[in-house]
């Protein structure tokens, strides 16, 4: 019963209108604002070389529990075609920023824990030798393999002149004790089509939509680092925040070596709502 | 339910540690801007659409913490107070790119710097 008051609650709370980057693997230094949550929808299919192409998706619902801490839980599933639809487990992710005001170069740091299945193909990011190969098995026997992983990054980010330039190292450690430590890494850059608001309200102006360009792929391992049998990809992106309170996002990654998929076409639709700490307490009988 | 169990104190603890401090007045906040920053001038003072592109930020990103008006809301204080209005247009300029964190406002450094100048065009003409 609360959960569907919570529903309604969260249904009935304002919209806020987000100015979200264009970014989908990469992350730049803005969190969440504090006590919003946004609801998002993800999507990527990809082109698979050896074995059948696929839809896999997520849902992410990202928190805003301070100004410095924003923190994000994700379920995933997928449809691989001519096959089946599986549900590959959660995500728990968290982003810390330790510095009060804006720096030259701004810090965050980042901690995921996972729980998924080896049939998970989101490919939220490229670790380690992550290859296009890995999703080619069937469900039925990538779903027998299970992962807990804890992920770090360092997320660095920078604002300039309306340009954001982001630069986010990984490290990931699968938590049984034989697996090494697999590392990965995504960059981003971005800009918005105008830097000046127009006065008036509008669907289509310039400043809603957000341009830019990530460049993700893996490091190999500490028994093999480098480039040796890693994927890696370029991905044109978009976001086009609308003045409704929605935001959708575009982003066709190109895969640069034979280890990559061809194709990951990525889209999502978010939406911001505000103030929803206060009605989690008003059910609980805080003040609103 | 080891995992669980081991999430919930980290949980509680990050719960209380995020707790904002609501100690400092507006006062204190503005002397903390660099003298710098504070001596920065408005570009767009003089651009007669910048007021009403300001009212169109300030709404779309800033009137769920403090209010339609500025008027102030349960999460962020009124922008009418003199401390702010008496500041220079860089001093906001300042708070709104740094925001003020520790109390619970994020940096909006996000906004590209014209949108900011745009929005304190517009916190500047409050009466």
């Amino acid at each position: 019963m609360n959960r569907l008051l919570l529903l309604f609650l969260i249904g009935a709370s304002p919209a806020l209108f987000a100015q979200e980057s264009p970014y989908v693997v990469t992350y730049d230094h803005h969190l969440e604002e504090p006590g919003n949550l946004e609801v998002e929808y993800f999507s990527t299919y990809g082109a698979q070389q050896a074995g059948n192409d696929f839809h896999a998706y997520w849902l992410e619902f990202e928190y805003g529990a301070t100004a410095w801490w924003t923190t994000e839980f994700y379920v995933d599933g997928q449809t691989t075609f001519r096959d089946s639809t599986l549900f590959t487990g959660f995500r728990w992710e968290n982003r810390f920023r330790p510095l009060r005001a804006e720096h030259f170069i701004n810090p965050l740091l980042y901690i995921e824990y996972e729980n998924i299945s080896e049939a998970d193909k989101i490919v939220k990011e490229v670790e380690g030798h992550d290859v296009a190969g890995d999703h080619g098995e069937s469900n039925a026997l990538l779903r027998t393999g299970h992962n807990h992983e804890l992920e770090f990054k360092l997320i660095l980010s920078k604002d300039f002149k309306g340009w954001n330039f982001a630069v986010n190292p990984l490290a990931t450690k699968n938590l049984s004790p034989s697996n090494p430590w697999e590392f990965g890494y995504a960059v981003g850059l971005s800009h918005p089509l105008a830097l000046k608001a127009s006065p008036d309200p509008c669907t289509f102006c310039p400043e809603n939509f957000i341009a830019g360009v990530e460049l993700y792929g893996g490091l190999g391992d500490t028994q093999s680092f480098g480039l040796h049998e890693t994927s890696h990809y370029l991905a044109p992106a978009l976001a086009w925040n609308l003045p409704s309170g929605w935001t959708v996002r575009l982003s066709p990654g190109f895969g640069l070596n034979d280890n990559s998929h061809r194709l990951l076409l990525r889209w999502e639709l978010s939406r911001e709502f505000s103030g929803v700490s206060e009605m989690i307490l008003s059910l609980f009988g805080g003040r609103r | 339910m080891k995992t669980l169990s081991a999430a919930l104190p980290l949980a509680a603890f990050l719960l209380l540690a995020a707790a904002p401090r609501r100690d400092e007045s507006a006062a204190v906040i503005f002397a903390r801007v660099p003298e710098k920053a504070s001596a920065k001038s408005n570009p767009l003072a003089n651009d007669s659409d910048a007021s009403k592109a300001g009212e169109k930020l300030f709404a779309k990103h800033c009137a769920a913490c403090h209010g339609e008006n500025a008027e102030g809301a349960r999460r962020g204080p009124a922008l009418h107070l003199a401390a702010v209005q008496q500041a220079t247009p860089g001093e906001i300029f300042w708070i709104l790119t740094n925001g003020v964190v520790r109390r619970g406002m994020p940096a909006w450094s996000k906004l590209p710097e014209p949108q900011r100048w745009q929005i304190v065009t517009w916190l500047k003409s409050l009466p």
